[in-house]
């Protein structure tokens, strides 16, 4: 195989993902994330040596195998890991889906250069050409204050709006997550600061609370990793159903 | 006539054809479900009742009562009710709600087995008049060879219907409604006449004499007994209550006479629709009080039961009678077969809350109007009561006017007839020929002898050799043993009523079936990219278990190195049934379906090259081994999709469990996700999906707190069960499966 082939370093494939975007979803989670996220619920993507090597041709055939399932909406979505990192290899795979007529999400943390040392200008061409081939961003805002940013997730705030405005930019419809942990981005105030930032940006189509969760332990345990959220209680229902109310209706 | 009154068409008049009748004259829908009325004050009340008897019967140990002085039959109790002056729709199997009756004609000791088993004894009145009766089981025991004997004992087939009815006819009820009895007595009368004028009159023709004697005879019964509840018949059915109550009556006739072990309903919501509209239309009834006469109807069909014995609810969990409805589908003149009364029989969900049956069974097509498919999804999410099967795969072979028996056999309705009878052990046909004829854990020589498997380790090639040769052995065996049972069950007990209700000339099916097709796919994975050490009892010197090393692909996850070799498997298997000839010339074919037999199953089968340790449950029906699915639900589907239905063609059973949680945040979502599942799933030429959208703790405080679940519902293989009618460790199987929950 000549070395021309883009490989992309891959997790995991989750052939049922339903809750990742409209419809129905082939999900592929890369390897790889320069984020440490206090809550991350995938530590096993880290380590962007890790997970096996895959080429486009490769993961497109393993898609075409669902297609029966998409309908109207479904699709893919790459998640990861930090999809951004290997943005050449997932702009060649939506290339190549959105050929084949199917629908692409992606879902990133938005953070385009962090930790690399890349200037934002490097990064520009690259990720408008990626957004040039997505149909939906999914953007996980995870703080709404740069120092609250840096201090639980290792990374820079300022990253993340600058990717969001070129989503804007580009015209590529918008979701933003955020995940409500207990004690952290559980106040009202918390929800509608990221309402507020998030509304600055005229692609947004929808914003979806996710509950805190602690299923990941095992994952912590198994990497012999401490999980830094295991004092801190799951996120109930009830209280995601109340902070809903603050998001307007029209984008929940 | 008064009764066909507004009923347009020729062709039905002139002669049996239930189908033209319904495509002349019903009116699909393609609106939604807001037409739906609630259940009315009577029919709460009602329901009230029985309630109660179900709960007394749970705790009385499944069985309320059993009537041990009358040998069940269509004349043989004073009439029964609910509620004599509240009922709508009449008629019990015998005189009191939940009573059952005794039926000895498939065997006497399975009778007085099952009787002794819940604390009583049957009578000396009985027991004498079957001194001089010989039974069905008696006959078969009187022909079994050795070999079959030892077959069953080590349980590499299983569950042969040779103590009880055979079950899986569907009567086509429908007739009684539409014609009457007196029609049909006429036209068995005429077809009679022709068959007995007719030469050579050889020994096929001399029963089949006799059979139609029969079928004539119990009509003549049928009328009498529904004389008893004080109606006549004898005339076609004139409005909605008494084409319900003409149609339950066929069906209540057969559930005296016949125990078998599958006696579903057929398919009768779309026919009862145009006598509903035509009601509606005149005004004789409102939604209400037609919603209200099919409530009446699904209470007396969860009323139906039969008497069994523990060890065959060891096979068949849950006391099931596997009362299918076949619901929608498409027709084939292209227009749909859903009506609104395929949304009131799903709506009896709601107005009479969960139930395993009747068994509803959607026939799915990409075509069914879209307000259809949301609500049968919304049902599913709502209740986990309801099957799905493939209606695109199964019209172009059955045509538009079919119905499914049991879990998964499709059949033409009063056309097609089927012999049952169980499954052969696919894990042990590979262990046995390892081991040169002798079973692994009796240390017996069941089939033709060979020396154990030499080699140091397992060569793909060579297990695959011997295999073809035990293959055939237990093909051979298996046919043989259903050419013997059903020769006796047409001599001992023949299926007078439901016979009655089909043509005269049937087509008829064998349906065979085998179990561990997974575990077998995964152990035959196994020895051909890993490598497989056999460990020998140094004793005995058979092989009882295996080392594995390296690397496998696992059944289940879209991986065509192994699926592939479960499809073969089917394929093979298939070739060699065929190659013995079936009594009556019957078809042969195949299911992939294990009930919950899949738990005894394991129970008798050794460890295997799989990893499975002896003793474990296999999976379910054609689904992958729990836990070994890892690429998320689709690739699971995927995987069970690539088995053929052409080979299958009595079925491919798969339990599809996920956590709603998994299947969208919103109702709305949950349920058109659903929908995409069930459309790419059978695009792919797939058979059937049952589907339960709930959590693994749900059915963990279920058996904990049984009390707190009184109506949980679950699918399991084709069927559905009250969770609390299971054994513990049938609910820890279902536990034990895989709930596809990535998040």
């Amino acid at each position: 195989m000549s070395d021309s082939v883009i490989k992309g370093r891959i997790h995991s494939f989750q052939s049922l993902g339903a809750v990742d975007g409209p419809g129905l979803r082939f999900v592929i989670f890369l390897q790889g994330c320069p984020l440490r996220c206090m809550y991350c619920h995938n530590p096993d993507t880290w380590n962007r040596s890790g997970g096996t090597e895959y080429t486009v041709d490769e993961v497109v055939a393993k898609v075409l195998r669902y297609r029966t399932y998409f309908g109207e909406d479904g699709g893919v979505t790459v998640s990861g890991g930090e999809a951004l990192l290997q943005a050449p290899f997932v702009t060649e795979l939506f290339r190549r889906l959105k050929a084949e007529g199917i629908h692409t999400c992606l879902d990133t943390s938005g953070l385009t250069h962090a930790g690399s040392g890349d200037s934002a200008d490097g990064d520009e061409a690259i990720l408008t050409a990626l957004l040039c081939v997505t149909d939906l961003v999914i953007c996980d805002i995870k703080f709404t204050y740069e120092e609250d940013y840096l201090a639980h997730t290792l990374g820079s705030l300022a990253s993340v709006l600058y990717f969001l405005s070129l989503t804007q930019a580009a015209s590529v419809p918008l979701w933003v997550r955020h995940v409500v942990v207990p004690g952290h981005t559980d106040s009202k105030e918390e929800v509608r600061a990221m309402v507020t930032l998030a509304m600055q940006y005229r692609n947004l189509r929808r914003i979806e609370l996710l509950p805190f969760r602690k299923l990941c332990i095992t994952k912590y345990e198994s990497l012999r990793i401490p999980f830094p959220c295991a004092d801190i209680p799951e996120c109930p229902e009830a209280a995601i159903r109340e902070l809903q109310n603050i998001i307007p209706e029209t984008l929940r | 006539m008064e009764a066909w009154e507004g009923f347009v068409g020729e062709t039905w008049k002139n002669e049996i054809n239930v189908r033209d009748f319904i495509q002349n004259n019903y009116t699909p829908y393609d609106g939604d479900g807001s037409f739906l009325a609630e259940a009315t004050d009577r029919t709460k009340e009602l329901m009230g009742k029985l309630s109660h008897l179900f709960d007394l019967e749970q705790q009385f140990g499944g069985v309320l009562d059993i009537d041990t002085q009358h040998v069940t039959s269509l004349l043989n109790y004073k009439p029964g009710y609910l509620d004599k002056d509240k009922e709508l729709i009449v008629g019990l199997q015998t005189d009191r709600p939940l009573r059952r009756g005794v039926n000895p004609f498939g065997g006497i000791n399975m009778t007085r087995k099952a009787c002794q088993a819940y604390g009583y004894e049957l009578s000396e009145k009985v027991e004498e008049e079957f001194l001089y009766r010989t039974t069905h089981n008696d006959g078969v025991f009187r022909v079994y060879s050795d070999e079959i004997r030892k077959a069953r004992h080590v349980g590499i087939i299983t569950g042969l219907p040779d103590a009880y009815g055979r079950g899986r006819i569907i009567g086509d009820y429908r007739r009684v409604a539409l014609y009457g009895v007196d029609r049909l007595i006429e036209e068995k009368t005429k077809d009679k006449a022709e068959l007995a004028a007719s030469q050579p009159m050889d020994a096929e023709t001399i029963r089949r004499l006799e059979e139609l004697y029969q079928q004539i005879n119990f009509l003549g019964k049928l009328k009498d007994m529904a004389l008893l509840y004080g109606i006549d018949i004898s005339k076609p059915a004139t409005n909605s209550r008494e084409a319900i109550q003409w149609l339950y009556f066929g069906y209540l006739g057969a559930i005296k006479e016949q125990n078998g072990a599958a006696m579903s309903l057929g398919r009768t919501s779309t026919f009862l629709d145009i006598y509903f509209e035509r009601d509606l239309k005149n005004g004789v009834y409102t939604e209400s009080e037609l919603q209200e006469l099919l409530d009446d109807f699904v209470m007396k069909l969860r009323m139906a039961r039969h008497l069994r014995t523990p060890e065959y609810n060891e096979l068949f969990a849950g006391d099931p009678m596997w009362i299918t409805e076949s619901v929608g589908g498409m027709g084939e003149d292209g227009r749909t077969l859903v009506t609104k009364n395929s949304f009131r029989i799903l709506n009896t969900l709601y107005t009479l809350g969960p139930s395993a049956e009747p068994n509803l069974t959607v026939l799915w097509s990409k075509d069914l109007p879209q307000n259809f498919k949301n609500f049968a999804a919304k049902v599913s999410c709502d209740t986990d009561a309801i099957q799905y099967e493939n209606d695109d795969l199964m019209r172009p072979i059955y045509g538009d006017d079919y119905g499914i028996a049991c879990c998964v056999s499709a059949m033409r309705l009063g056309k097609d007839m089927q012999f049952f009878g169980d499954r052969a052990n696919l894990a042990k046909l590979l262990l046995m020929s390892l081991n040169g004829g002798r079973d692994e854990r009796y240390n017996m020589q069941v089939g033709p002898e060979m020396p154990v498997y030499e080699d140091e380790y397992l060569d793909y090639d060579k297990v695959c050799e011997r295999m073809a040769f035990y293959r055939d052995w237990l093909a051979k065996t298996y046919v043989t043993a259903m050419n013997m049972i059903h020769y006796m069950h047409d001599k001992y007990a023949y299926e007078k009523t439901q016979m009655a209700l089909h043509d005269t000339n049937v087509h008829r099916y064998m349906a065979f079936g085998v179990a561990g097709l997974s575990v077998l796919a995964d152990s035959l994975s196994a020895i051909k990219y890993a490598k497989v050490k056999p460990i020998r009892d140094p004793e005995t010197g058979l092989i009882k278990d295996f080392e594995t090393t390296g690397e496998f692909p696992c059944y289940g996850n879209d991986d065509d190195r192994v699926d592939l070799l479960a499809k073969e498997q089917t394929e093979l298997f298939l070739a060699a049934l065929k190659k013995t000839p079936t009594y009556r010339n019957a078809e042969h074919t195949l299911s992939i379906l294990t009930i919950t037999s899949n738990v005894m199953y394991g129970k008798k089968t050794g460890n295997t090259p799989d990893g499975r340790r002896a003793g474990e449950p296999f999976a379910p029906g054609a689904n992958p081994m729990h836990g070994r699915d890892k690429s998320g639900a689709l690739a699971s589907l995927n995987s069970v999709a690539k088995l053929s239905y052409q080979t299958c063609k009595d079925g491919i059973s798969n339990t599809f469990s996920i956590i709603p949680q998994a299947l969208g945040h919103t109702e709305n979502e949950r349920c058109s996700n659903l929908i995409h599942i069930l459309d790419g799933y059978f695009a792919q030429k797939a058979h059937h999906l049952n589907v339960n959208v709930l959590n693994r703790e749900t059915l963990i405080d279920a058996m904990n707190h049984p009390e707190k679940y009184p109506t949980l519902t679950i699918r399991v293989s084709g069927y559905a069960v009250t969770f609390n009618k299971l054994t513990l460790e049938q609910k820890k199987e279902v536990i034990s499966r895989t709930f596809h929950e990535a998040v």
